[in-house]
Parts: C-alpha cells; structure tokens; sequence
C-alpha cells in the first residue's frame, strides 16, 4: 500500500484533554499514523481528545471509517471525541456521514475548551 | 433520483476531494426508479452510518489479487462501477440510476433472503478514480457503508470490499446472527470473484472480520418501525388488494 500523506502531532492541552494536529490527507493510508497518535494522545486521566484540522488537506470515505473506529475506541475508554478547525466541506461531510452527531464540531481548540467547562458546571 | 455532488469546484480553494462526496440531504428522493426496480423503503428515508444502527459494529474486509491481470486499480474500479449489477449474485439485484455510480445517486436493491423479499436502495456516498462508497438508508437491513477500492500492493493490483456497519434493528441482529451474516460474507465474496473472472482472474477471496463495537445500542431499537424487510412482505402481500383496486379504477 501507498505511503500515508500526514502528520499527526498530539499536544497536551491540560492533564485531562489532549489534542491531535492533522496535517495532510486521511485516507485508508493514514490508519496506522492516526491510531499511533490517538494512542499517545490516550493516557490515563484523558477525558476529551480534540482533533484539530486545520491542516487536513484531503479525505476519502476511507478515512471517515477510520474517525468512526477511533470514536468507538474513544467512547470504550470513556472519552469524548471533539473536532475543531474544519472549513465549510468538511463540515457538511460530517454532517452527511452523521458523525457530527457523535463528535462535537467546533470553530477552534479555544471553542471546545470553553464548551468542555461550559457542560460540566 | 440522485443527490448532486457538491458543487464546490469552481472555487480555488475547493478541496480536491470536494467533487466525490454526495451533498448532504436530509432525506433521500427517487423520483424516476429504473425499469424493472421495486421502489420500497428509500424514498423519504434518512441515510444511516456506522453510529445509527442497533447492533455489533463490524468491520468485514475481503480481498482479492488480481493476479496475472495486467490492470490498474483506476482501470478495476472502472469496471467495478459499470457492471457493478452484473457482479451480484442473482438473489441480489441492484439497480443504478442512468447516471450510474456517482455521488448522491441512489442504487435500488430487489433482493431475495431466507425471510423472504426485501426491497431497499443505498445512496453513493463517495465516488473517486479508485474507491466508491455506498451508505444504507433507514430500513436497510445494515446501517453503515460499504466500500468498493483497488490498491497496488507488490506490483500486483488489489480489490476489496470493506464494510463498517451493524444491524439496523434487533430483528435484523437477530437474522445476521443466526443466518445473515454468512449470506453476506458470501454476497461479497461472490461480487470479488465476479470481478476478479472479469479480467480473466482465477483466485480465493481472503477475508477477516473485527467487531469494532460489541454493545448493542438500545437507544436504537425503534428503527423496527422502518423495518424494509417487514414493510416489503406487507407490500408483497398487498399486490392482491392493489390488483382490484387497480379493475375497479380502470
């Protein structure tokens, strides 16, 4: 198989969420990147894993199913999955794939922050 | 019948991928069904993803080698999606619009299982060179998407099915659980072969299943109300009553 087109970096945002940066394309090839970042990003204590892309260049339905699969993963450790950064595309196509109904969507990582402290008061 | 791809391309900063997908629609519309088509359980529906459904969550991936076929996975796509009907096995029958497997167009299914006839459809999710993706409707007996790809792989080209789906309700879980799951696996594995003899190609179909998700989504349960399976016997036993009706109208 093709070589994966992306970099992921995770950054700790605080103890309790963590952030995965997307930069390139999600595809079928960015399996192994995106399940190694989301496995960095999942240490102990982590409640919310927010997925910023601000640099996703390009996605098939692929790599839509490998969100899902990251999501399942996500909610069987008790965490929460949140996206930031996505333009007017990739919006709807979360919205088409009715991902949005399980991933909250927000415009930057400052949003889901304030949106996180927001629902636990 | 069909969803228009997103009409994003003449803006520069479209994203390449823009033209593949399907637009977003809140429900799925089939005006004109192609001859032959029972039009059942599709229109007015909503499409359903992996996250929907009622049961396991399951990823199914068959693979095949085309081997010693001298074909790019842009050239076995192609062909995929041309023939696409004629690759199902003869229970099986799909029904492509005109405009055939592009984004947003809806493809009717008349199929024929244990429990009886089900008519139902699927909409092309996505649509590219070398992958196409169909989501299931409420009713469809599976809520999720199934994709259709070729890859190179050692200089030899690959096709493959792979679905991330679970059952749409407890009826169907039921059905997959104690039947309906082999006659899947076995309609997937007959739709590669069929491509595979298509390009002269004689090989096994290798196969690996993953329940990605083993609970079963409770929440869901009411989407036995959309049951296609149920609402096409309802339908079959009807044709009586809708053949007088149709004397005394004429």
């Amino acid at each position: 198989m093709p070589q994966a087109d992306v970099k992921m970096t995770v950054h700790s945002i605080r103890p309790d969420i963590r952030s995965i940066a997307v930069d390139g394309e999600i595809t079928a090839f960015a399996e192994e990147a995106l399940m190694n970042a989301y496995q960095e990003a999942s240490g102990e204590g982590v409640k919310t894993i927010i997925l910023n892309f601000d640099g996703l260049k390009y996605m098939n339905s692929s790599g839509i199913g490998l969100l899902v699969t990251m999501l399942i993963r996500a909610q069987r450790q008790n965490q929460s999955l949140a996206a930031v950064g996505l333009n007017e595309h990739y919006r709807r196509i979360f919205e088409l794939t009715r991902l949005n109904e399980a991933i909250s969507i927000h415009p930057t990582e400052e949003d889901a922050i304030a949106a996180l402290k927001s629902s636990v008061k | 019948m069909s969803v228009q791809p997103e009409q994003t391309t003449d803006t520069p900063s479209a994203p390449r991928d823009a033209a593949f997908w399907a637009q977003s629609v809140e429900k799925l519309s089939v005006t004109d069904a192609p001859a032959g088509a029972t039009n059942l359980n599709v229109d007015g529906r909503q499409t359903v993803g992996p996250l929907q459904g009622f049961g396991q969550l399951w990823q199914k991936t068959y693979r095949i080698r085309l081997e010693g076929a001298s074909v790019t996975p842009v050239e076995v796509v192609k062909a995929w999606k041309e023939h696409f009907p004629e690759f199902q096995p003869p229970s099986n029958r799909f029904y492509p619009s005109v405009a055939g497997v592009q984004p947003g167009e809806v493809v009717l299914i008349n199929a024929m299982t244990p429990g009886g006839p089900v008519s139902t459809g699927v909409m092309v999710l996505y649509s590219d060179d070398e992958t196409f993706t169909l989501m299931t409707p409420e009713g469809h007996p599976e809520s999720g998407w199934v994709t259709f790809s070729a890859f190179e792989e050692d200089g030899i080209t690959i096709a493959q099915v792979q679905s991330l789906s679970r059952a749409n309700d407890p009826m169907y879980e039921a059905a997959f659980r104690v039947i309906g799951s082999n006659l899947q696996e076995k309609i997937w594995k007959h739709v590669l072969t069929s491509l595979a003899a298509h390009f002269n190609v004689e090989q096994p179909v290798v196969f690996n299943k993953t329940c990605v998700d083993p609970k079963l989504q409770w929440s869901q349960m009411g989407n036995i109300r959309y049951n296609a399976q149920i609402r096409t016997l309802f339908y079959t036993l009807a044709a009586p009553l809708r053949w007088i009706r149709g004397i005394f109208r004429s």
